[in-house]
């Protein structure tokens, strides 16, 4: 794996216009990854977590500052290229699933790269092989409906890692989960990062989750208050 | 491209149902348009396959008085065939049923009548016995229903007596419409003489039909007799224009059939618009993940229009296929006012232009709230939160859109009435009725936001709160169910208002019994014989019938040829008829017709022969607006002062102090308009362009009119009875018989609109189905939640009571309130006349659309109360 740059953002500031005037959730933020790493954003609710999750993976604007994503630039960027860039390098896990509810588990996996026009046997295999690996490898069929939670999460890991992304952000990815299902979680997580050679940028409450990355970034009132980096998990 | 099929196509697997319904609310406009113009197609066809048949020969000249020696002579000198008919209006006495009499279209014909087409009879021998010259009558089969008579009873007609033959069913060229007001008696011509009513010139109208040799051209014919024959007044039918008048009438009630048909079309895709906005608020977390899995705005856009044109392609399918079928029934539906008979076929190009226009509207009402799609953030599917962000009202392609759409309805109505004053008037009343109910549906979401007392029990709360909360249906259902009330009622309105004018009119110490052809030694024993039956004349008037020589110092005939002038030396097929008024010569000018420029003076107001009255002074229905009535004018007067009627006086583009010289039957008599005057034509009285004062054409010829009131019914029959038993050659009118007429024509007509307007009641409805069913979807989580909170399904089915009750009292209300005031503006600007609405109509209509509503919105959402909530909290987990 080399030590090249793949996400490396500088003075991100996001405000929102509300009633009672601007609201600033992200001030200057600024750190870079290298591919590979691990990352984990963390911080109470409202401290700007998912905003800086949401930046960095090119689903918003910035107000200020600059997010360079596996070698682009997102600010230069018109909406539908930032969508290519998360078609090519980006897998994403989100607390709530968001499986698309009338696509079946296979389906479902499938669209990230029928979405760059591929198809056909091979690639139907190597998302079944994906949702064997995951456990799910008698599920293919079913529909999002038909799952348990901690299913759903498995075939959004199974689609987060089929268009081979170079980073995969994860938004509370164990918050749904009880305790045992989370743990087996965390290690698909873990275990595909590790097997795929993927950079991991993880947001969490749950620090314990946050201490198996191999870096610590906290967040208050919209900034970096520190920025850890651990020995190696 | 594959990518955007497959997604459309796996995604809408949960919601097929959901769209295939959502669908069919397009479903009855489309088969409304694929019908009418499909059915056009055939009526066009049968027009052009029966063409002589719709005439009955290649060209008929009719003349209000006998023909002329040297008019006979030149349509003998044509060659080919002739055949004469002579139609006027008299009583028949029913000898077999109590001497009861009828007022009648007395048709005498010769043998050879009609050249064209087949005269059908019931029996069929009929025909052949009346062509034979037998002393038959072939009557029309009310008749004979109405009176209870059969073939082979008699009945008289003036002196002559006639064994009925049998029953009209079909004569070339004539709609049974035409009998509405008074049924045709047909008699052989040879036998008139035998009835002593053929000195009534005055009232008869002569016929000559001619088969012409085949290389005569009937509008050559036309031409030049117009030219020969200037001053013998002579109007003429071919068989050209004779289709084409049916096919301008034909595209004119196409056009306004398919307007109607396009409303239900606008409806259900405003049902529709409303239907796939709900669903894509549903879809937007698919979308956000979309995007975030790396699909573009236009990607994720297409998989929506892909479903929205599926779901347009097949309602404009199903509804081609149902239009094809409804076609069967169309003839049905006209029957009565189709003067030809109509074969079946479908017509392929017109079904394609239904279809399209559909299809075209369905898709600009799609596309609207599916342009939210290409807004949704991918961040929605980190944060819910962001979905109130996904719509705007700033998108340009929102306004874009909404001008696509202005401009189809107005092309569309263009289209349909080739007037872009008509076609902007459709649009933007249909602009203005959708805004009137949209705005009220907007004050009840506000209303029931603001007003809602905390004291009620809170399934009532609950049901007027789902009158504002979001996704409500308030807007949709007041314009669906108001639309289809507003339709239906202000025909039944306006139906109501006409007739009650005629009653109006009967009403009090009116007259409701009018006579007329009294001959002059008639009007004593006349009012005498009256008096005896308890009904006395209330009023009488003298009639002399007179012409107009001269306008202005200007020669009638003069202005007559001078008007057939530039046509005579027209080239072409279109020059050779009358199109418009543009070659009528104006009065008082000798300049050319294209020099003067203006309006130009009808040829029939010029040549028509006028039933003119003499008095004193003028009558109850009538009022001077303009100059001073002169009663009374010394014998000898060189200019006599007349009083005309302000139409007359607007027609011939005359004034105050004009000059017009009368031809009264052979006596030349100069007057001149003193003034004006104002009348109630509806009211049954006796009723004149021109009023001459006393003491000027007395000693001319004259018939009387007499107007009388009876009591009843019998008593108005038993006078008839007597007064024609005394005098066979006069005729009455019947105001009861005028009221049935009426009644008949606006239930005919009626028939037809309301067949139209179902189209729109029905997609209503459908709408109204889609609309909960979507509301139930929406809120099958609400539901889920109260149940699981303790709510009791009487509860729940509380709440949607009171909410539907609201909803289709309110609906009701106000489509009732928009045809109370569509029925006013309709009376007073149209038909000029007093608005009727009665209360209890009106209630009927609101009690009845209200249950329409709650049942269907009962029956539609029942089943969300069973839901099983652990499937919705599943869904939640």
């Amino acid at each position: 794996m080399t030590n090249a740059c793949i996400l490396k953002v500088e003075r991100l500031t996001k405000n929102y216009r509300t009633a009672s005037g601007p609201l600033t959730v992200l001030r200057e933020v600024s750190f870079d990854l290298v591919a590979g790493a691990s990352l984990a954003i963390v911080g109470p609710s409202g401290s700007g977590k998912t905003t800086l999750l949401g930046l960095c993976a090119g689903l918003d604007r910035a107000s200020g500052g600059t997010v360079s994503l596996a070698g682009s630039e997102l600010g230069a960027l018109d909406e539908d290229g930032r969508a290519l860039v998360r078609n090519k390098h980006v897998g994403f896990v989100f607390q709530n699933f968001q499986l698309i509810p009338t696509l079946t588990a296979l389906e479902n996996v499938l669209v990230p790269l029928e979405l760059r026009g591929e198809g056909g046997a091979k690639v139907e295999a190597e998302a079944t092989a994906l949702l064997g690996r995951v456990g799910l490898g008698a599920r293919c069929d079913h529909y999002p409906v038909q799952l348990s939670g901690g299913e759903q999460q498995r075939v959004a890991l199974a689609r987060a890692f089929m268009n081979r992304p170079k980073i995969l952000f994860c938004d509370e990815p164990t918050g749904n989960l009880d305790g045992d299902t989370a743990a087996a979680m965390v290690e698909l997580i873990f275990g595909l990062n590790r097997e795929k050679g993927t950079t991991l940028v993880l947001v969490t409450h749950d620090l314990e989750l946050a201490k198996k990355c191999g870096r610590i970034l906290r967040l208050r009132s919209g900034a970096v208050v520190s920025d850890e980096t651990l020995a190696a998990s | 491209m594959s990518f955007i099929l497959k997604m459309a196509w796996r995604d809408s697997r949960a919601s097929r149902r959901r769209l295939l319904l959502y669908s069919l609310s397009v479903v009855l406009g489309i088969a409304a348009l694929v019908a009418i113009g499909s059915f056009t197609v055939n009526l066009k066809q049968a027009i052009d396959d029966q063409a002589k048949g719709l005439l009955g020969a290649d060209l008929v000249v009719t003349s209000r008085v006998a023909f002329s020696d040297s008019v006979l002579a030149y349509t003998a000198g044509l060659g080919g065939e002739r055949s004469r008919t002579r139609e006027f209006s008299s009583m028949l006495v029913f000898t077999t049923a109590n001497d009861a009499t009828r007022l009648v279209q007395v048709r005498a014909v010769e043998a050879n009548f009609p050249f064209y087409g087949k005269f059908e009879t019931a029996p069929a021998s009929a025909a052949a016995e009346l062509q034979a010259g037998r002393p038959v009558v072939v009557l029309e089969e009310t008749l004979l229903t109405q009176f209870g008579v059969k073939v082979g009873d008699l009945v008289k007609l003036g002196q002559a007596t006639f064994t009925i033959a049998g029953a009209i069913m079909k004569v070339p060229g004539e709609s049974a419409a035409i009998a509405t007001f008074a049924p045709r008696a047909y008699v052989p011509l040879g036998l008139l003489t035998t009835t002593g009513l053929t000195n009534r010139e005055s009232i008869t109208q002569h016929r000559v039909l001619i088969k012409l040799p085949e290389a005569q051209d009937a509008e050559v014919v036309e031409r030049m007799m117009k030219s020969k024959f200037v001053g013998e007044r002579l109007s003429f039918s071919t068989v050209a224009e004779r289709k084409r008048n049916l096919g301008a009438a034909l595209t004119n009630i196409e056009g306004f059939l398919n307007l109607v048909g396009f409303v239900a079309l606008f409806l259900g895709a405003i049902g529709v618009a409303s239907a796939i906005h709900v669903y894509v608020r549903q879809k937007i977390a698919t979308v956000a993940v979309l995007r975030c899995l790396g699909a573009s705005a236009a990607q994720s856009f297409s998989v929506y229009v892909v479903q929205g044109i599926a779901l347009g392609m097949f309602g404009a399918v199903l509804g081609a296929a149902l239009g094809i079928i409804l076609q069967l029934l169309l003839p049905v539906v006209l029957q009565g006012v189709l003067p030809i008979d109509v074969n079946f076929f479908i017509s392929w190009p017109a079904v394609g232009r239904g279809l399209g226009a559909g299809l075209v509207i369905c898709f600009l009402f799609t596309l609207l709230p599916l342009l939210a799609v290409r807004r949704v953030s991918p961040l929605v599917a980190l944060r819910s939160a962001f979905i109130e962000r996904t719509g705007s009202a700033t998108d340009p392609w929102r306004i874009i859109l909404g001008v696509l759409i202005l401009a189809a309805v107005t092309g569309f109505a263009y289209w349909q009435t080739r007037s872009w004053r008509i076609g902007l008037g459709f649009t933007g009343t249909l602009i203005a009725g959708f805004g009137v109910l949209a705005g009220l549906a907007q004050v009840v979401a506000w209303a029931a936001r603001r007003f809602v007392l905390r004291s009620l029990p809170y399934v009532v709360r609950q049901g007027i709160a789902n009158l504002h909360r979001p996704n409500n249906r308030t807007v949709l259902l007041l314009l669906s169910l108001g639309l289809g009330m507003f339709l239906i009622l202000t025909l039944y309105l306006t139906r109501t208002t006409l007739l009650n004018q005629v009653d109006l009119a009967g009403e009090g110490s009116r007259p409701n019994l009018l006579f007329f052809d009294i001959q002059d030694d008639q009007i004593e024993p006349f009012k005498k014989i009256a008096a005896e039956q308890n009904t006395p004349v209330i009023q009488s008037a003298p009639i002399v019938t007179m012409k107009i020589s001269a306008i202005k110092g200007r020669p009638v005939d003069e202005l007559m040829r001078e008007r057939e002038a530039p046509r005579s030396t027209a080239v072409g097929p279109e020059n050779s008829v009358e199109k418009n008024d543009e070659r009528r010569p104006a009065v008082g000018s000798r300049r050319g017709p294209k020099a003067r420029g203006g309006p130009l003076l009808s040829g029939g107001m010029l040549g028509r022969e006028y039933r003119s009255t003499y008095r004193s002074k003028i009558s109850g229905t009538e009022r001077v607006v303009a100059g001073k009535f002169d009663g009374q004018v010394p014998p000898g007067a060189a200019v006599v002062p007349i009083s005309v009627e302000e139409s007359f006086l607007k027609n011939l583009q005359l004034e105050l102090g004009d000059e017009i010289e009368w031809d009264v039957q052979g006596v030349p008599v100069r007057t001149k308009v003193t003034s004006v005057r104002a009348v109630e034509w509806r009211r049954l009285d006796s009723n004149f362009f021109v009023v001459f004062p006393e003491g000027a054409i007395e000693a001319a010829p004259k018939t009387f009119v007499a107007a009388l009131r009876a009591a009843s019914p019998a008593v108005s029959a038993k006078t008839q009875r007597a007064l024609v038993a005394a005098f066979p050659n006069i005729s009455a009118i019947d105001l009861a018989l005028i009221l049935q007429a009426l009644d008949s024509i606006f239930s005919k007509v009626a028939f037809v609109i309301q067949f139209m307007a179902l189209f729109t009641v029905f997609t209503g409805v459908i709408v109204l189905v889609g609309a909960v069913l979507n509301g139930r979807y929406q809120r099958i989580r609400e539901t889920v939640l109260l149940r699981t909170l303790g709510a009791t399904r009487r509860q729940l089915v509380q709440i949607q009571l009171v909410e539907y009750s609201i909803l289709g009292v309110l609906a009701a209300v106000v489509g009732g309130g928009l045809s109370v005031a569509g029925n006013a503006l309709l009376a007073h600007f149209v038909f000029k006349i007093s608005p009727v609405a009665p209360p209890m109509l009106i209630l009927g209509a609101v009690a009845v659309a209200a249950a329409i509503t709650v049942l269907t919105g009962l029956v539609t959402g029942r089943g969300v109360t069973d839901y099983p909530p652990l499937e919705i909290l599943r869904q939640e987990t």
